[in-house]
């Protein structure tokens, strides 16, 4: 993105003249305080929200003139994994985690599909429907669904924000084993700790939102 | 080939799972596809029999004409044999014909009963004369027999029959706006209940929009739901209204305009299509409620 600015209403912009490039396997943090805009810019990321200046490019398309149809191929390049995943309530885990497979119009390969439950370790919920899991199990559910397509880029939204350092921790590390396998990550977080935790295990770049804009953080994280 | 698609994709199956099943509000669309379907049949039965009455009687209106010849008793035959000698040179007639006494105690039994004598009446004689030509001239005949046959007055059915005719040809109009108006309602019926099935899964929608699914994809789940819907209903109540038709009384039973409501011969073929075109309308009425419901969800 390129002195990208965004608001909601007019005349009042929260993030402005904004410039990021996300680096091609590399693991990437993007805080700041609430309300700053860290899940404004991930939105913008996967065209959920539509920049109001700058230029926007991913995986070389300019986002602002992508069709509906084009947008529904750039989400599944983009695997989004949000602080409160929604699913399709009434049918079981399985299925929603291959869910972006079934819009696709793909085949499922259950062996595949039984593989990505073992590594979110759901296997025993396959068959359960969303609303019987935890939160730290949704978050593994969002996460298998969010890479089930093999997406570049992996966008996480304060995916921890609900659960306990435990589960935090686990969540984290299939993102960073994900990272490992070459993927590019970004997690939008404002828990330092967390930030401080994984850059203990990868390489990571910490982006720090401010007054609507973006600076790279310190080493102090 | 979409609608085809819609109607033989089995309910519950991979892209149907995406939306949550609906039981009451697929109940309701079922019935009112059959009902509409019921009524559609009653429609197209009327607009059919209408035009056929239409039909037959603007061709007996152009077919033939009526001689009344009216005199005492004692004179009738002799002003009747005048009267056929006037119509034998009569361009563009075929034979006339004296109606015997039977058919014309036919033609009053609706009035008197079955039981009068009509002999005992000064009933008048009644000739039929088939038009056979162009070359007939009602007026020219009118004023032969005023001239050439005392009392003999011809009647040409204009009269009463004109009316009749237009009557039929309106009630076939009938027909005709009840089959479309009942087609726009259902329309309109099922795009109410898609939009309404569409707002209920607002959450399913954006997450399967989230998770990278086209506008069509999403939209075609709901398309053939519907699209069976009411493809099923509107086959059932198709069937009971044929049902019904081919219960009415048969014409020499009871008579009268009634009867003749209904499907004769590749008639009965016509109703066969509604639930096709039920299920084309409600695929219409459903595509254009998702895609335009959808533009508003990114």
């Amino acid at each position: 993105m390129r002195d990208v600015g965004f608001g909601y209403h007019e005349g009042a912009e929260l993030l402005s003249g904004m410039t990021l490039s996300l680096q091609p396997g590399m693991f990437h943090f993007l805080t700041g305080p609430s309300g700053s805009g860290k899940t404004t810019l991930l939105r913008l990321c996967y065209a959920d929200l539509l920049p109001t200046a700058g230029q926007m490019k991913a995986f070389g398309q300019d986002l602002r003139g992508l069709s509906r149809d084009n947008i529904a191929e750039l989400r599944r390049q983009v695997g989004v994994v949000h602080q409160d995943p929604q699913f399709l309530d009434h049918l079981p885990v399985a299925e929603n985690v291959a869910m972006p497979l079934t819009v696709a119009g793909e085949p499922v390969d259950m062996e595949a599909l039984r593989d990505l439950l073992g590594w979110v370790q759901l296997t025993g919920h396959a068959r359960a429907l969303p609303p019987s899991l935890s939160g730290g199990e949704r978050q593994r559910a969002a996460l298998a669904r969010a890479v089930i397509l093999s997406p570049e880029l992996v966008l996480a939204d304060e995916p921890t924000g609900n659960l306990d350092w435990e589960m935090s921790m686990r969540l984290m590390q299939l993102l960073i084993e994900l990272n490992k396998s070459g993927k590019t990550v970004l997690v939008a977080t404002h828990d330092l700790n967390l930030i401080r935790a994984t850059k203990a295990q990868v390489t990571a770049r910490v982006l720090r939102i401010s007054g609507g804009n973006l600076q790279l953080a310190g080493a102090d994280l | 080939m979409a609608v085809w698609q819609g109607l033989m994709g089995g309910e519950g199956g991979k892209g149907d799972r995406i939306v949550p099943p609906t039981g009451f509000t697929a109940q309701l669309t079922l019935f009112s596809a059959g009902a509409m379907a019921f009524l559609a049949v009653f429609a197209l039965a009327l607009a059919l029999a209408t035009g056929r009455l239409a039909n037959r009687w603007s061709a007996e209106l152009a077919g033939s004409v009526t001689v009344r010849v009216s005199a005492p008793v004692a004179e009738q035959e002799a002003r009747v044999q005048s009267a056929l000698q006037v119509l034998q040179s009569t361009p563009g007639v075929g034979p006339a014909r004296v109606m015997p006494q039977d058919e014309l105690a036919q033609l009053l039994e609706p009035w008197f009963g079955p039981d009068m004598p009509v002999d005992a009446l000064p009933v008048p004689a009644l000739i039929d004369l088939p038009i056979t030509g162009e070359a007939f001239d009602p007026e020219g005949l009118r004023l032969r027999l005023e001239a050439e046959a005392p009392g003999a007055v011809l009647d040409d059915h204009t009269e009463w029959r004109r009316p009749l005719v237009s009557a039929a040809n309106r009630l076939r109009m009938l027909g005709i706006v009840s089959l479309l108006l009942i087609t726009a309602a259902s329309g309109a019926m099922i795009t109410l209940a898609a939009k309404a099935a569409l707002a209920a899964n607002g959450q399913v929608i954006r997450v399967l929009r989230l998770i990278g699914a086209r506008d069509l994809t999403i939209a075609t789940a709901f398309v053939r739901r519907f699209t069976r819907r009411a493809a099923v209903g509107s086959a059932i109540g198709t069937a009971v209204g044929m049902l019904g038709i081919a219960l009415l009384p048969e014409a020499n039973a009871a008579g009268g305009f009634l009867t003749g409501l209904g499907f004769r011969g590749w008639d009965w073929l016509m109703p066969l299509l509604i639930p096709f075109i039920a299920a084309a309308v409600a695929f219409v009425a459903t595509r254009w409620a998702a895609l335009k419901m959808l533009e508003a969800v990114r």
